[in-house]
């Protein structure tokens, strides 16, 4: 008996060594993904949160354009390599260049000046031959009619996801698609956060979306629908319109050069109409089968899968009209391998796969394992990450060289700023007082330091609203703040605090005490970092202006609170920041122009800030093109500001970006969102080095194991004296 | 019995009543219905006209609890309250205000939290009660002093420490299996090992503590004294007859919880990526979806009811002295 019970354990040993023998086989244990995936040429990236929008008409942050611009192709991109960024073109067969004519339709020549230009038209020509992804909203049968356009609730209920339609169809991409989708911005039922904007400058977008209203309202009550499909084709956009199948035209008021931006942005890219007459049928929408959900593009990608609860998965589409890789690039380039791959046809991978990653230190843990070819670096990673040398040059550490782990830099085309409310009593206005009071609180706030505390050195001190790389941004001595800095031996040096000290007792606040009352000088920064990891930044803001004396009170709120303080301009003093949405200077000095304060016009100039001089160069130079004359000008508006000191000019971020030596073409393109179509993965390498980092380590659990066995023994000892004793 | 049930159910309805009420004006004080749209609108570019055509789509328009407006009935139905709540006491989740069927995203996202929650029960069941049994069994030696010193340090670690020192010890240093992710079907099981581990190596401490306390409560009794002067063994008298009297206090707090199981856990889902209802809730709260946050509070209530009932049945069937009138 006790025989047979030792054989069935050997044997149920020997079935656990052959499992674990097959599980070595295998691979690494820990891999996340298929083993089946592990030769495939396939990029593992991640999402921290579900992209709220993929509908190009409304999608417009960046976790959605991480997405949508892999998916959908506009007019224009930009150059991948070239800098300063330059837009080339992607769907149009050139980046087109305005017409201008005057009041009674007369051409003018392109020198015109601005005053002249009534309306600047865009032509833009379209390649032919461009095809959409597959999708069931183009399944057509052999009579040419539309498989799925009119589909009974019955069968709706039956769907979940768009891998449940079992045809699916494509066709041309052609002008009017473009047309459409610029009629998709005006209708108002779809949000487009660009209409707004977009009616002050495309002739007739404004009237058209005003008669789209009216038209959906009344079919709403026609169909007794709450969405039904109104087909945008029925009605003309005076302002746009397609000239033949490959050729539509922009009409603009006035001359708006930076349009040419926005038409690199997924807003312009195609959109079949049968995409909205096949999401429009009832039911879909509950069905989670939209736009917003399932896209339809004709780019290097489509999303052949989107379980943002999971993940989310972008594959080739085989109908992609195709692309080159770039043959020419910046200086050096060349030597970093960014050429290697010229005149190849895009895109390299099969696949990117996005997988749920809520939390930074399983994310960081597995690009450490090469389960993720990048990675950001955290605040929690960095010291793991990144080392400065004792000349104070960035590097990796030592753990991150020996895996052969590349790290990128690139100062970010962002600014973050403390912002005075002008509209405020104290330290807003144009009080020669307020005025100094402002200069002062910039001199003692040291960004330097700010940047060395608490983004590890990732950053820069701003000298004014426009990053590096921006046109109108003066690298060097030339663009230094006066106001803030002295030049010491070619270098800037923040100027004193005795300097600041000596502003505030001209403002009439010496030692922090308001020479008129007596009494100390109390000011309000207004911020939503009220947890425990946000209490060494708000000491440190305190004891910046305790340095002239003046006693900051901090009032935390939550972002609601926070918004609602600047829109009704009852905060004081605050921090914010601003991203670009395309690399011209209007898009950052826009955010100080005086008709766009947030108090009267709810316009994004969050400060309130207003200055004659300031807002009339403003007007003349967005519509430059970018020359000599425009730098002056802008060289002119920033001196205004320095010397009004609206913002304290904080810092530009620094990206940090950590890359596998089997991630290839990486270069920071802060503009480009449709980079994935030019990197390449050497899966080969990816595999072996995975295999070489990933050893199933199994040796600690037989050990945990045979202590849990000797804990066992003493116990077994106890129990079996206590059976054999007598009872008591 | 079924009239107590009946009655049960019945009493259930003004607690939802006030859970509903309750969760509304909390989620409403801090957020308004112009912070929802802009929320859900994003933060650049969004003009006063938007803010207000999403509202008006979405039913946000209306007042809040009274609508002064209106007449008759209209006063209190014409409000974002009764619109919003009437259809929940149908279980019809209805839409997110992000246009997502809840109902389906429920039955999406139950199944990930049921393959961590379900495992953690039933395994630290089987462990907390056979560590108790055994500490219980060697009462009074060193073995259940240094148990229960293990136990109260166990309780003592946050959860927390557990998930973070897990994935480095097993994950990251050992290599055995994925730090985080999922997978559906087969392909879950190797993502679900180290969150059910450190799921039942977390509860042993508090679980085994309480589970000691009813076996040593019951030990005493007359009827232990009784089985032991028959000459049963103590591994009998331990197993057939205490764990058997003991059942009483371990089901309440069993199936008082076991329609809670479908709710997730919030941090465990969250740190392992898991895609369970957990995290599905906190996603909801920090997009201030309402329609989300309002439905899974709606149905945890409801489920706790349940779970409150079911205990209730289950004590008339293990302890038959029990009757519910």
């Amino acid at each position: 008996m006790q025989e047979r019970s030792s054989k069935r354990w050997y044997l149920l040993l020997l079935t656990a060594g052959l499992l674990l023998l097959n599980g070595c086989r295998e691979g690494a244990w820990n891999n996340p993904y298929p083993l089946s995936e592990s030769e495939q040429n396939i990029i593992y990236s991640s999402f921290s949160e579900r992209p709220k929008h993929l509908d190009p008409v409304r999608a417009y942050s960046s976790n959605e354009y991480a997405f949508i611009a892999q998916i959908y192709d506009p007019p224009l991109q930009y150059h991948f390599l070239k800098r300063p960024y330059l837009l080339e073109p992607l769907a149009a067969t050139a980046v087109p260049e305005a017409r201008y004519f005057d009041e009674q339709g007369n051409l003018l020549p392109m020198d015109a000046e601005p005053e002249q230009i009534a309306i600047s038209e865009y032509e833009i020509n379209i390649r032919p031959g461009m095809g959409y992804q597959p999708h069931p909203a183009l399944a057509a049968d052999q009579q040419g009619g539309y498989i799925y356009h009119h589909l009974g609730q019955a069968d709706i209920e039956e769907l979940n996801t768009l891998g449940d339609f079992t045809e699916t169809g494509t066709r041309e991409v052609v002008a009017e698609d473009y047309v459409y989708q610029i009629k998709r911005l005006a209708f108002p039922a779809l949000h487009s956060p660009i209409a707004g904007l977009m009616g002050e400058y495309i002739v007739g977008l404004d009237d058209f979306g005003k008669l789209l209203d009216r038209q959906y309202e009344q079919l709403k009550t026609e169909t007794g629908e709450d969405k039904p499909y109104l087909d945008l084709r029925q009605f003309d956009m005076e302002g746009v319109y397609a000239v033949d199948k490959y050729r539509y035209r922009i009409r603009l008021h006035g001359k708006y050069p930076q349009f040419v931006y926005w038409l690199a942005m997924p807003f312009f890219a195609p959109m079949p109409w049968e995409a909205d007459a096949f999401y429009s049928q009832p039911g879909m929408e509950a069905r989670n089968l939209s736009l917003d959900w399932y896209p339809i593009g004709s780019g290097p990608f489509m999303l052949s899968e989107n379980n943002p609860n999971l993940r989310m998965v972008l594959e080739r589409n085989p109908h992609f009209h195709g692309e080159a890789y770039p043959s020419e690039g910046d200086p050096g380039d060349r030597e970093l391998g960014l050429l290697d791959d010229a005149g190849k046809p895009m895109p390299f991978i099969d696949k990117a796969i996005y997988s749920l990653e809520k939390e930074t230190i399983p994310y960081w843990n597995k690009f450490l394992q090469g389960y993720y070819d990048t990675s950001g670096v955290s605040s929690d990673s960095f010291d793991q990450a990144v080392q400065f040398s004792d000349r104070g040059e960035l590097g990796l550490t030592e753990a991150m060289q020996a895996k052969g782990i590349e790290l990128m830099t690139d100062v970010t085309t962002s600014v973050y700023y403390m912002g005075f409310n002008m509209a405020d009593p104290v330290v807003g206005g144009d009080s020669e007082s307020a005025r100094l009071l402002r200069q002062a609180i910039s001199i003692a706030m040291d960004f330097e330091e700010y940047i060395s505390i608490f983004n590890n050195g990732r950053g820069i001190a701003a000298q004014s609203p426009l990053p590096p790389g921006i046109f109108g941004n003066r690298p060097g001595e030339a663009g230094i703040n006066q106001q803030v800095y002295d030049m010491v031996n070619g270098t800037p040096r923040r100027k004193g605090i005795d300097y600041a000290r000596q502003l505030m007792k001209q403002a009439g606040y010496a030692d922090g005490r308001d020479a008129k009352t007596g009494k100390s000088l109390i000011l309000y920064y207004d911020t939503t970092a009220s947890g425990p990891d946000d209490k060494a930044r708000l000491n440190w803001i305190r004891k910046q202006f305790a340095k002239l004396g003046i006693q900051l009170v901090i009032r935390a709120t939550d972002y609601n609170r926070f918004q609602e303080k600047t829109r009704k301009g009852t905060a004081q003093i605050f921090m914010w920041g601003w991203n670009a949405d395309y690399p011209d200077p209007e898009n950052f000095l826009f955010l100080l122009y005086g008709p766009n304060g947030k108090l009267e016009h709810g316009g994004e100039n969050a400060v309130n800030y207003s200055n004659a001089e300031f807002d009339q160069l403003f007007v003349q130079m967005k519509n430059m093109e970018n020359n000599s004359q425009r730098q002056q000008i802008i060289d002119r508006m920033i001196t205004i500001l320095q010397h009004d000191a609206p913002w304290v000019w904080g810092f530009h971020p620094k990206a940090f970006s950590l890359f596998h030596s089997w991630y290839k073409n990486v270069k920071p393109n802060l503009m480009a969102n449709n980079t994935l179509k030019y990197k390449r993965v050497d899966t080969a390498l990816r595999e072996q080095q995975r295999q070489a980092w990933n050893p199933p380590v199994v040796w600690p659990i037989v050990i945990i194991g045979l202590l849990l066995v000797l804990t066992v023994i003493p116990a077994v000892v106890l129990y079996r004296r206590h059976e054999r004793s007598a009872a008591r | 019995m079924m009239a107590y049930i009946i009655r049960r159910i019945l009493y259930a309805i003004p607690i939802l009543v006030g859970v509903n009420v309750l969760t509304f004006l909390l989620f409403f004080v801090i957020n308004s219905p112009d912070d929802m749209a802009r929320m859900h609108l994003g933060m650049k570019r969004v003009t006063p006209e938007a803010v207000e055509n999403w509202k008006r789509e979405r039913g946000y328009d209306q007042p809040l609890l009274v609508n002064q407006s209106a007449s008759g009935t209209g006063k209190l139905t014409e409000t974002i309250f009764f619109q919003k709540s009437l259809k929940l006491f149908q279980f019809d989740f209805g839409t997110s205000d992000s246009g997502r069927d809840i109902g389906y995203d429920i039955s999406q996202r139950m199944w990930p939290s049921l393959a961590i929650a379900i495992p953690v029960l039933l395994i630290g069941l089987l462990v907390n009660i056979t560590y108790a049994l055994l500490i219980a069994f060697f009462r009074a030696t060193y073995i259940d002093f240094w148990s229960v010193v293990l136990c109260v340090v166990m309780m003592s670690i946050s959860g927390l420490f557990y998930i973070i020192g897990g994935q480095y010890l097993v994950s990251k240093l050992l290599h055995l299996v994925p730090i985080s992710g999922y997978d559906t079907g087969i392909s879950a099981i190797k993502f679900l090992v180290l969150p059910v581990i450190i799921g039942v190596i977390g509860g042993i401490g508090s679980g085994t503590r309480w589970y000691r306390t009813l076996f040593l409560e019951e030990i005493n009794k007359d009827y232990v004294r009784t089985a032991r002067a028959k000459g049963l063994s103590e591994t009998v008298v331990l197993f057939r007859h205490v764990l058997k009297n003991a059942m009483i206090p371990i089901l309440t707090g069993v199936v008082v919880v076991l329609p809670l199981l479908f709710m997730g856990s919030l941090i465990t889902e969250s740190f392992f990526g898991i895609p369970g209802l957990g995290s599905y809730t906190i996603d909801a709260i920090s997009s201030q979806d309402f329609a989300i946050v309002r439905a899974m509070v709606f149905l945890g209530s409801a489920l706790y009811i349940l779970g409150l009932i079911l205990t209730d049945i289950s004590y008339t069937l293990v302890d038959p002295r029990v009757r519910l009138s």
